[in-house]
């Protein structure tokens, strides 16, 4: 049966009965070792780097494992246990293997009552997997994350933490139907998306090179900027500074820094279209039908974290 | 651009400092930043005194910018000198806090400002080692400053000796791995030593046993972001701006019901009538309810409140708190009933769980607001509900039970009916859910009611 409950302890990480198998026995590969010792090495104090450390171990198990964890241990001198206390606060770690590509659908408060809900409940039906659950081709796993700090983009959606801003429950359903049928995806803030192992190394403090990818700044980022420019309002004069140099710098790109790299790619659904999002509102604001149930986001979370 | 041409000199609504290079092409590389004015300060830093660096910045009016509004001199001078003791610059670049997104965007721009910022404040409070302590799930933002402290170093702006001064630094970026409370700033020094992340008691304070018990200051990434144009331009220019006691110009963020959701860059003191007005107002053919000046954790106002200049004084005697300054404004058809459940399900999901109040009190609101949501609550429960805020404010180490009481006694006090309303009919029956949404689409799930009206 598929439902077999997870097995495991906070000694040792929790894995699913059926995918056990995955994860290796005995020690993590020596290049490996060498990084997390790598990363120690990076602090005044080793220990520091054992959030880097289980990033990186994630990066290369897919989850936090057994092994990364003694690896942990052993490079730190700390307990197994110490480290599983760490393991178990965050909830970027994660004890079961997610998919290639980790969507996080905002439902804090703000993004919920702008579309949050109604995309996560899509989305959640549409893959057919609930809250911290992945797909059985292990492409897509899903998660309801709280404030991702992108509030002038509600309602937000994270794949493998890149921004995806702006969302409704059609975009985001064609936005895990590319990343399933393993289409590169571009971030409308962002780069093109790699999969979750590749964004935990960064991370965990590996580069990979791809600072120069995507916009500086999305529309609403620029939104005040842009009015400034405008009215041709600047901060005051300094006395006597010799910088006073807001006329010359304002040429820039000019309109619309977040779209253009987008529609390099393919021109997807879910690419960020343009401000209007905004105000297309009148008609939902017309639908007065709009009853809705309580489960889908009350009970199926009830108690889920306490016994 | 050409619109009023002729107007009187009147003040600028709208500074940009910090956003001013946000959209200059390829604005978060070294060369758009330097060419913008950027490390002028660091040299002008590195030719002064430390201490008058302290001062410079005490004489400005600096305050912090991610909550508490602790003044930023202030607070470096409190770092004991010649203790022979290392000391830590620690950047609190978690943002968390629901409503809460200019550090985000700020690092993503412009990550040189913070990086400036980080060297010349290390360099006032002798600090050899600086962390920028970045929530985790934002990725792109973490390859910004990867490749921001990677182009310093090679600029020399970093590292040993550097520019000739004798003065060493190493930066660290560092990522957390998704904990609110890690925003704490003492959950944040346990967080950076390898811990879970729970906040320290009281004194002693991180000043004096901060990060690996030595003396430690932390401060919000605008705040430290602010530091380079002051030294800049001086003390006197950065105080020009604002208000009395609130000084300088700060990121608004604007979210929500809003036509233009958004970062307003603007001096200390502006109202929320004025930043409507800019921007376009409360979404078309609806009105503003209520709104956070600053999070989730600052007690919500309302439209009585539009007047009131956003800076810490005033939101203060509005009987709130200026917090993050992230505006989120919600319109006439949000249930108050549901933000307020869906806050304190986030603090409850967010308690480190170290202090009995806050684990306790946040679960067991969640229980009773949801029936109060869902039109299953009791006469008692608006009283229940106030007495936990009273047992759970003031009584943990840390402000999020603070926070999670402010957010359930300002909705109580506004909007009270509602909350009464909760005795009898559900909150989604009250305030149709879908009326709230941007997208045009009916909730899923729901079978239209026969006669309805087409959208």
């Amino acid at each position: 049966m598929a439902a077999v409950p997870p097995v495991g302890f906070p000694g040792r990480p929790t894995v699913e009965a059926g995918t056990a198998a995955q994860l290796a026995e005995g020690e993590l590969p020596a290049e490996t070792l060498a990084e997390l010792r790598e990363l120690a090495g990076r602090y005044p104090q080793p220990r520091s780097a054992l959030l880097p450390m289980l990033h990186l171990v994630q990066s290369v198990e897919g989850c936090v494992t057994p092994r990364g964890i003694e690896a942990c241990a052993d490079l730190l001198a700390i307990s197994a246990a110490e480290v599983s206390g760490v393991a178990t606060f965050y909830t970027m770690y994660k004890r079961r293997p997610v998919g290639a590509y980790h969507v996080g659908v905002c439902i804090n408060t703000l993004c919920a009552v702008m579309g949050g809900d109604a995309i996560y409940d899509r989305l959640q039906g549409h893959l057919g997997i609930g809250n911290d659950e992945t797909t059985e081709d292990a492409s897509v796993s899903l998660e309801r994350v709280e404030c991702n700090a992108a509030c002038d983009y509600a309602p937000v959606v994270m794949v493998n933490w890149e921004f995806f801003d702006n969302q409704t429950p059609d975009t985001a359903v064609d936005l895990v139907d590319e990343l399933r049928a393993g289409r590169p995806v571009r971030s409308t803030r962002g780069p093109q998306v790699c999969t979750w192992r590749e964004a935990e190394r960064v991370i965990a403090g590996f580069p990979d090179d791809r600072a120069d990818e995507g916009p500086g700044a999305g529309p609403a980022s620029l939104a005040g900027l842009r009015l400034a420019r405008e009215h041709g309002w600047t901060a005051p004069d300094s006395h006597g500074a010799e910088g006073k140099d807001a006329e010359e710098t304002k040429s820039g790109t000019g309109e619309r820094v977040g779209a253009d790299p987008a529609t390099s790619h393919g021109g997807s659904a879910y690419t960020r279209g343009d401000q209007e999002t905004h105000i297309q509102e009148s008609a939902a604001t017309a639908v007065d039908d709009s009853e809705r149930t309580p489960d889908a986001d009350g009970d199926a979370r009830t108690g889920e974290d306490r016994p | 651009m050409s619109s009023p041409a002729t107007e009187p000199p009147i003040a600028p609504m709208l500074t940009p400092v910090l956003t001013d290079t946000w959209d200059q092409d390829r604005s978060w590389t070294l060369d758009t930043y330097e060419s913008a004015g950027g490390y002028r300060g660091l040299r002008s830093a590195l030719q002064s005194e430390p201490d008058d660096l302290i001062e410079l910045i005490k004489e400005s009016g600096l305050r912090g910018r991610g909550g508490a509004g602790f003044p930023t001199g202030m607070k470096w001078g409190f770092i004991p000198q010649g203790d022979g003791k290392p000391h830590y610059l620690v950047v609190n670049a978690d943002e968390s806090e629901p409503g809460t997104c200019k550090d985000i965007p700020l690092m993503m721009a412009a990550p040189h400002t913070l990086v400036e910022g980080v060297i010349i404040s290390s360099y006032a409070i002798r600090a050899r080692h600086a962390f920028i302590y970045v929530r985790g799930e934002v990725l792109h933002v973490l390859r910004r400053l990867q490749r921001a402290v990677q182009e310093a170093y090679l600029a020399g702006h970093l590292g040993r000796d550097i520019h000739g001064s004798g003065y060493d630094l190493d930066i660290i970026v560092h990522a957390g791995a998704g904990a609110y409370i890690c925003g704490e700033e003492t959950a944040l020094l346990d967080s950076l030593e390898g811990r879970r992340g729970q906040p320290r008691l009281r004194p002693p304070f991180p000043a004096i046993a901060g990060l690996y018990a030595s003396p430690t200051v932390i401060n919000n990434v605008e705040s430290i972001a602010s530091v380079p144009v002051i030294v800049d331009k001086g003390a006197e220019w950065f105080a020009s701006m604002g208000t009395e006691k609130s000084k300088g110009m700060t990121l608004y963020s604007l979210s929500g019901h809003v036509v233009g959701p958004g970062q307003y860059e603007a001096p200390l003191g502006i109202t929320l009538r004025q930043l409507l007005e800019l921007s376009g107002g409360v979404r078309r053919g609806h009105e503003l309810k209520f709104w956070t000046p600053g999070g989730s954790s600052t007690p919500i106002l309302t439209a009585d409140h539009l007047d009131v200049p956003i800076d810490y004084e005033g939101i203060g005697a509005a009987g709130s708190m200026l917090g993050t300054k992230a505006l989120q404004i919600f319109d006439e058809t949000t249930s108050v009933v549901r933000t307020t459940l869906r806050w304190v399900e986030f603090y409850k999901h967010e308690s480190c769980g170290k202090c009995t109040p806050c684990r306790e009190g946040s679960w067991w609101m969640v229980q009773v607001l949801r029936r109060l949501e869902a039109g299953q609550g009791t006469e008692a429960d608006i009283d229940t509900l106030l007495d936990m805020c009273d047992n759970m404010a003031g009584r943990s180490f840390c402000a999020l039970a603070d926070g999670t009481a402010a957010c359930v006694q300002s909705a109580v006090q506004h909007f009270r009916d509602e909350f009464v309303a909760g005795t009898h009919t559900p909150a989604w029956e009250l305030f149709p859910y879908a009326a709230s949404v941007l997208h045009a689409e009916p909730p899923q799930r729901v079978p239209a009611p026969v006669g309805a009206v087409a959208p």
